[in-house]
């Protein structure tokens, strides 16, 4: 029977909620695994449910450095869409959605993922067509989009939204995916990891990676603040710390810079922004959480950095991004702001492949998209790493694609990351 | 962040466009080596740490700049100007 159902959250009320088990197990990091995952953020824990589930290989170690979840994925503002240009970008940000619309049942764990819709502003008839474009490839691969033609139509689904002529950039119209939405992003790790926990998965907390072992050229293991672990397979999803953990490898340089993004939330108000909104005009994305908060976030701020903390340019850039969508918001009092460190990649496309050295997988690049991915990222790096080999929809998502000239660059603005 | 311009003195932020990793060697342009071009349009050092890099003055006196950062911290430790480029660093 699910862990949790109607039954059992009628039978832990009566008994004063005492008998829950602990979500996942602390256990003691084993000698020798099948496969290492480094670490235990979204991506990574995805990546060991799915091995479990779709391939059978329980035998499997996260190693985590800090608690479970500390990283991005807690850090993100929660988007899930799949409105990409790019047939290899939106074929594999679909499945991630279809994966996303079944994950709470999947996982028996309530994500809250909720499909409130994506409406990207236009602000001039030179987007419109753009967004057309886009629209037209998505519906082309199956995947839903409406053109939302005249500032009338964009004012009924945002009420609150500033749609006269007047505006400081007004809006002509925009690109709806009514599939997207947002999901609770604590939940997604919580879940993942209780999920890949009770088909035997070993989720090695406060463990940070400090080395790897090597036969030869080969990979066979890593070294931590617990002791050396070996496994015939290591696979490494951590993100902003791509550079840091392949130094470790002896890999100096890769395609990635590490970036920071700023998030920012604002005290609660009532239901105000029933959907995920973008402004067209410069780069801000915004929603409601589901207590309130509005949640936003824009550029990154430019220059590479692993501090996790971000600069005040942004947070003005934003708030008066924010201000100039919804006049009505100018005395809105900001509640938090924090940052995350994020993989920028020569392209903006992640990289989920095999290598570069024998006995490793490689999963990172995410730029600030990786939330979205999560399901999908773990599903295809679990079959890279299960048959040595890419599925078709991480195919294209190769490391050796800069040496080959093939790029995935959706924004088309060529090997500057700080544009992506 | 402040910036201390050689030609300028210290300047906000703002005034300056960040152009990446310093800590690379543009190839002979009559090469035609596509290990040494790839690597240097797309490979980046990305340390944690001290990190040289280029900056132009762009809302100022246009020099471009190699300025050397810590990523962590963002504490600056030199300026100076591109074209006085040394041997790159790791």
């Amino acid at each position: 029977m699910a862990e949790y159902s109607l039954l059992s959250l009628a039978r832990n009320a009566l008994s004063g909620n005492r008998d829950w088990k602990p979500a996942w197990r602390k256990p003691e990091p084993k000698p020798q695994y099948d496969v290492i995952i480094v670490s235990g953020g979204g991506h990574g824990l995805s990546t060991a449910y799915y091995l479990a589930k779709e391939h059978g290989i329980t035998n499997v170690a996260v190693i985590e450095k800090g608690w479970l979840g500390s990283g991005n994925v807690g850090r993100n503002t929660t988007i899930v869409r799949s409105n990409y240009l790019l047939p290899d970008n939106v074929r594999f940000y679909e499945h991630s959605m279809k994966l996303w619309e079944n994950l709470s049942h999947d996982l028996n764990y309530n994500v809250m993922f909720s499909q409130r819709g994506i409406l990207n502003l236009a602000h001039t008839p030179g987007q419109m067509d753009e967004f057309a474009r886009r629209g037209n490839a998505m519906r082309h691969e199956g995947v839903d989009a409406e053109l939302i033609v005249g500032a009338e139509a964009v004012q009924k689904l945002v009420p609150g939204l500033d749609t006269s002529r007047s505006a400081r950039f007004p809006i002509v119209g925009g690109l709806l995916q009514p599939r997207a939405g947002t999901a609770r992003h604590d939940a997604v790790a919580w879940g993942y990891a209780r999920a890949a926990d009770r088909r035997g998965v070993d989720i090695v907390e406060n463990c940070e990676v400090t080395g790897f072992l090597r036969e030869g050229d080969r990979i066979v293991g890593v070294a931590t603040t617990r002791g050396e672990i070996r496994a015939r397979k290591v696979a490494i999803a951590v993100a902003g710390s791509t550079g840091r953990v392949m130094k470790l490898a002896g890999i100096d340089r890769l395609p990635i810079e590490s970036h920071l993004l700023q998030a920012f939330v604002s005290e609660a108000l009532k239901p105000v922004l029933h959907t995920v909104l973008t402004f067209g005009a410069g780069h801000l994305y915004a929603s409601q959480s589901d207590k309130g908060g509005l949640v936003f976030g824009g550029d990154i701020d430019g220059y590479n950095s692993y501090a996790q903390r971000g600069h005040l340019p942004v947070v003005e850039d934003v708030a008066s991004e924010f201000v100039a969508m919804f006049p009505g918001f100018s005395r809105v009092r900001l509640l938090r702001s924090w940052g995350g460190i994020m993989d920028m990649s020569m392209d903006g496309s992640p990289i989920i492949a095999a290598g570069p050295l024998p006995g490793m997988f490689l999963n990172c690049g995410w730029c600030y998209g990786g939330f979205k991915a999560t399901p999908a990222s773990g599903w295809c790096f679990a079959w890279t790493i299960a048959r040595e080999e890419p599925h078709p929809l991480n195919a294209a998502f190769t490391l050796d694609r800069f040496q080959r000239g093939i790029l995935i660059d959706e924004k088309g603005q060529g090997a500057t990351p700080r544009l992506h | 962040m402040l910036i201390a311009c050689p030609h300028c003195g210290p300047r906000d932020l703002a005034e300056f466009t960040y152009q990446g990793d310093a800590n690379r060697t543009r190839p002979d342009p009559a090469s035609a080596d596509a290990a040494a071009w790839e690597a240097y349009v797309y490979d980046r050092v990305n340390t944690a740490g001290r990190h040289r890099e280029y900056w132009q003055h762009a809302g100022g006196c246009r020099a471009h700049l190699i300025v050397e950062r810590d990523t962590l911290s963002h504490e600056i430790f030199a300026v100076t100007m591109a074209r006085t480029k040394r041997e790159p660093a790791r």
